[in-house]
């Protein structure tokens, strides 16, 4: 993907910020779709049509939202402290999209083939958190600064489980590199982790070879229960319901963000829609093959089109993170929502433990097999 | 045993030979000297042959004679009997002990009383304004009420 | 530094940090405070120390315009009390005016009256169910349940052209006769209505989330409800067995077969709210089995008008009449002076005094248990502040 950019445009900062640039354009699609879905997907579910005035059965609501929040005033909280104030919304997106270059869109375009992927995604993301405190310390607002007390103890609380897991699929497929882990799971989808990792032997980018066999059937139900707590630790990191506990709108009316408007809001909600997908995208990467087609074969390759491959590949990823996606906001209007105490409690005393027990089965396993 | 109001007026009588209490019969109701309001209710709520353990409600009255009242409705719910009781103060000197200690509900409905008729209740605990702001002027259900004109500066509309 | 670590030396000796107390103001414009309720809250971190309630914010001087009304007139007032149940306000009015002048009021009158107070009652504890479901964060219920309300509504509008505030019961009668297929319509309206109990049941009061929120919180023991008043499921989520339906009989009831719901305790303690909230789940169906023995006997020929007095002008006298409204106890207290208009007329409302009880119940608990209390109790500010 760089090469062709660069044979396109020339070795210039033009090809590096339009490489940078690629996720962003996916992302503000992405957004839209999202935006849309929560709507209509909440409608469904809630036995109501959704928005219908905007476009044909209102498909085009979240672009007038869009604009709606370009026109809003810009406030500023007279007693606020300016500078943090408005910091803090870039600073929470910015964190958000950093780690997007590391996550492997298809096998022709990852921003950032970085080694140590998977270090860089939880330091990265771990900035939103300071995000959030700026934003609840700044806007000199008590909902806001409980808000933001809570939505840090929450991420940092669920970030441990989420790195033990992280730990457990390292210590598999012995790579930090999200691209070598998808790479992994190549084949027909029961080469997939969370099918209890690939079946046949595999050659990593890196010219490594895994070798893998059948036996690795008994890694299923552990990989299965990762799956299952790091989507659950995503859902808290990314502050949804049931943990939508910092910005619980009955308590705390709207926690960390109450006295944002207008394009700072959108900032804010943004990231959160990123936050999202890119929990869903290491889902599927992690655990779902990534780019990898659920059936070992592609398109492209028939026609010996190497384009269409990527371009497939891309949609395979995009789709299995769109899917959790759709979870999330299925979940989000199913739950009610838990209580801080009982938050603590499923990190602590329940996502904690669990995790870390299976890191060391696990890692057993790795070394007997 | 259920009893009736007049069966419970004798018994109280029985029990506050002193205190003068008075039985209306058009109401049917109990009046109370202000005084003793407190040893009644307490004497209600706690005798085994009354046990009145509700206050179903307690209104503020201005009887438009230069007297305000307070008017105590009483249930049992393990009897099933009810009694009303009324005590009258002049207008003047509107001063009633509090029975917030009773029954805890009093509180509140004698902040409203207070609010609204502007009978003083001694002795409750929290007596605010409940229902009207905390800096208005005079008692609106007084029947000598004149609504003021200009409220912090605003004019009152009506 | 060292001042600081003396205190916190300190702190760990007496075993317990002591941190500055916070006051936060809930309301008036808050999403869960069901209206414009503040509270000011007292907290230690995120654990209340003191709830005191500020009202007043809707008082709209109820006792004040009855006294200037005649009692026809005061009927629409009652409505806009307690603005989800219209049609029990209504009959706690009427009721009184009726006592007071000793009307006799022809069978029709009083079927129809039970059936509206009854599908009334339905329709305020599915606000009352749906709202709560949204104070512990479940949105979805809260539409399905707002979905049945608006079949209810929608009879309440064709019989009486109103959809909330209706001046639908007079003194001695009422505004309108029933339309053609009112009887089926509540049938209908009974038959789609029982399966939507069961979906929310599965949705959201077994939901183990919504339990964890609820059992266990702001447990109100038998005696301080009725110390404090508390009436309707507040106090027979308390386990107290007491309905004024049945143990103060007005109107009908007394024809009918039905039971009077209390908690049981069974998620958590007894009187926690989630027994508050089952207690209104299950007084739904009983509402049901009211109307259809209602329906049953219903009389098919009458004149609702035929006791409605030419004059209404109760003489000198007074009374105090109760009636079960869908939160409690709705008592008035009317003083007439043979004159046109109340002398005094004194609103007991069962929000006002169930909203007495909530610093006692939630000491102690934190900010979201907090929400979940008072979505417990189902207040009305309407009715609060009159």
């Amino acid at each position: 993907m760089e090469s062709l950019l660069q044979s396109l445009l020339g070795d210039n900062l033009l090809t590096v910020v339009l490489y940078c640039a690629l996720p962003l354009v996916f992302l503000l699609l992405y957004a839209l779709l999202a935006i849309l879905g929560e709507v209509k997907i909440s409608a469904w579910m809630q036995d109501r049509l959704g928005p219908m005035r905007t476009g044909p059965w209102g498909i085009i609501q979240p672009i007038a939202d869009v604009f709606k929040l370009l026109q809003k005033e810009d406030i500023t909280p007279a007693k606020a402290d300016k500078f943090l104030f408005n910091l803090a919304p870039f600073l929470s997106f910015m964190s958000a999209y950093a780690a997007f270059a590391v996550i492997p869109f298809s096998s022709q375009y990852v921003g950032a083939d970085l080694n140590l992927g998977l270090f860089y995604l939880l330091a990265i993301s771990s900035l939103n958190v300071a995000a959030i405190i700026m934003a609840g310390w700044a806007s000199n607002n008590k909902y806001s600064l409980y808000g933001s007390m809570r939505a840090v103890a929450q991420i940092v609380s669920y970030e441990v489980p989420a790195a033990m897991v992280l730990v457990i699929i390292v210590m598999f497929v012995g790579s930090l590199n999200l691209q070598d882990i998808t790479t992994a799971q190549s084949g027909p989808f029961w080469n997939w982790m969370v099918f209890g990792g690939p079946k046949q032997d595999v050659v990593l980018a890196s010219g490594e070879v895994l070798s893998a066999s059948w036996v690795n059937l008994i890694f299923l139900p552990f990989f299965l229960a990762s799956f299952l707590m790091y989507y659950i630790a995503g859902l808290a990191e990314t502050n949804r319901t049931p943990f939508d506990i910092p910005e619980a709108e009955s308590e705390l009316v709207s926690g960390y963000h109450t006295e944002y408007s207008g394009m700072k809001f959108a900032m804010f909600f943004m990231s959160e829609y990123a936050n999202m997908f890119l929990v869903s995208a290491v889902v599927a990467v992690l655990f779902f093959g990534g780019w990898n087609s659920p059936f070992g074969v592609y398109l492209g390759d028939a026609f010996d089109a190497p384009w269409l491959v990527a371009v497939e590949q891309f949609g395979w990823l995009a789709f299995k993170g769109l899917f959790f996606v759709f979870v999330m906001i299925w979940v989000r209007w199913t739950l009610p929502r838990l209580r801080v105490d009982q938050l603590m409690y499923m990190s602590w005393k329940v996502l904690i433990p669990f995790s870390f027990g299976i890191a060391l089965v696990v890692g057993f396993l790795v070394v007997i097999l | 045993m259920p009893k009736s109001m007049n069966e419970i007026f004798d018994y109280l009588n029985s029990l506050f030979p002193e205190a003068a209490l008075q039985f209306d019969e058009a109401v049917p109701c109990v009046i109370v000297p202000a005084a003793l309001i407190k040893e009644v209710a307490l004497q209600a709520r706690d005798d085994q042959e009354l046990l009145f353990d509700t206050l179903m409600c307690l209104s503020g009255v201005d009887n438009a004679d230069e007297t305000l009242g307070a008017v105590y409705h009483l249930d049992s719910m393990t009897h099933r009997h009810k009694l009303t009781l009324k005590v009258i103060v002049p207008a003047t000197a509107p001063h009633i002990p509090s029975v917030d200690r009773v029954w805890r509900i009093a509180e509140w409905h004698e902040r409203e009383a207070f609010d609204l008729i502007g009978v003083i209740f001694d002795g409750n605990s929290d007596l605010r304004r409940i229902l009207l702001p905390e800096d208005w002027e005079g008692h609106p259900l007084r029947k000598d009420y004149e609504v003021p004109e200009f409220y912090n500066g605003m004019k009152v509309p009506y | 530094m060292t001042e600081s670590m003396e205190v916190l030396k300190a702190g760990i000796a007496s075993g317990r940090l002591k941190t500055d107390e916070l006051v936060l103001n809930m309301g008036p414009q808050h999403p869960s405070t069901h209206g414009v309720l503040r509270l000011e809250l007292v907290l230690d971190g995120e654990i209340v120390v003191k709830v005191i309630p500020q009202m007043g914010y809707l008082h709209r001087c109820f006792e004040k315009h009855a006294e200037n009304m005649t009692y026809p007139q005061v009927v629409p007032y009652t409505d806009r009390m307690d603005y989800l149940a219209g049609m029990n306000n209504n009959h706690g009015y009427v009721l009184a005016v009726e006592r007071l002048m000793g009307i006799e009021l022809p069978e029709r009158v009083e079927y129809i009256r039970i059936i509206m107070a009854e599908l009334q009652r339905i329709a305020s504890h599915l606000v009352a169910i749906g709202t709560f479901g949204m104070d512990i964060g479940a949105f979805t219920p809260f539409l399905y349940c707002f979905r049945d309300r608006e079949y209810i509504l929608d009879i309440f509008e064709r019989t009486c052209g109103a959809r909330l505030l209706y001046n639908y019961m007079w003194v001695g009668g009422l505004s309108h006769d029933i339309y053609d297929g009112f009887l089926r319509d509540v049938a209908d309206f009974i038959k789609k209505f029982r399966p939507t109990v069961v979906e929310v049941n599965n949705l959201l009061n077994y939901n183990k989330i919504f339990i964890e929120r609820t059992a266990n919180v702001g447990v109100l023991p038998a005696d301080v409800a009725v110390s404090y008043g508390c009436s309707g499921p507040m106090l027979r989520g308390s386990g107290v067995d007491w309905d004024l339906r049945r143990d103060d009989p007005y109107s009908i009831y007394d024809r009918f077969d039905w039971k009077v719901i209390t908690g049981d305790g069974s998620a958590g303690t007894l009187g926690d709210c989630w027994d508050r909230h089952m207690v209104r789940v299950w007084e739904m169906e009983e509402s049901c089995k009211i109307i259809e023995q209602a329906l049953e006997s219903f009389p098919a020929e009458g004149d609702i008008a035929s006791a409605i007095p030419k004059r209404i002008r109760p003489a000198k006298g007074e009374i105090y009449t109760r009636v079960e409204n869908p939160r409690g106890e709705l008592g008035y207290y009317l003083i007439a002076d043979g004159s046109a208009n109340p002398f005094r007329l004194k609103v007991r409302g069962p929000s006002f005094v169930n909203l007495s009880v909530i610093d006692e119940i939630s000491r102690g608990h934190l900010i979201a248990d907090l929400v979940a209390i008072l979505g417990s109790i189902d207040i009305v500010l309407g009715e609060v502040d009159r």
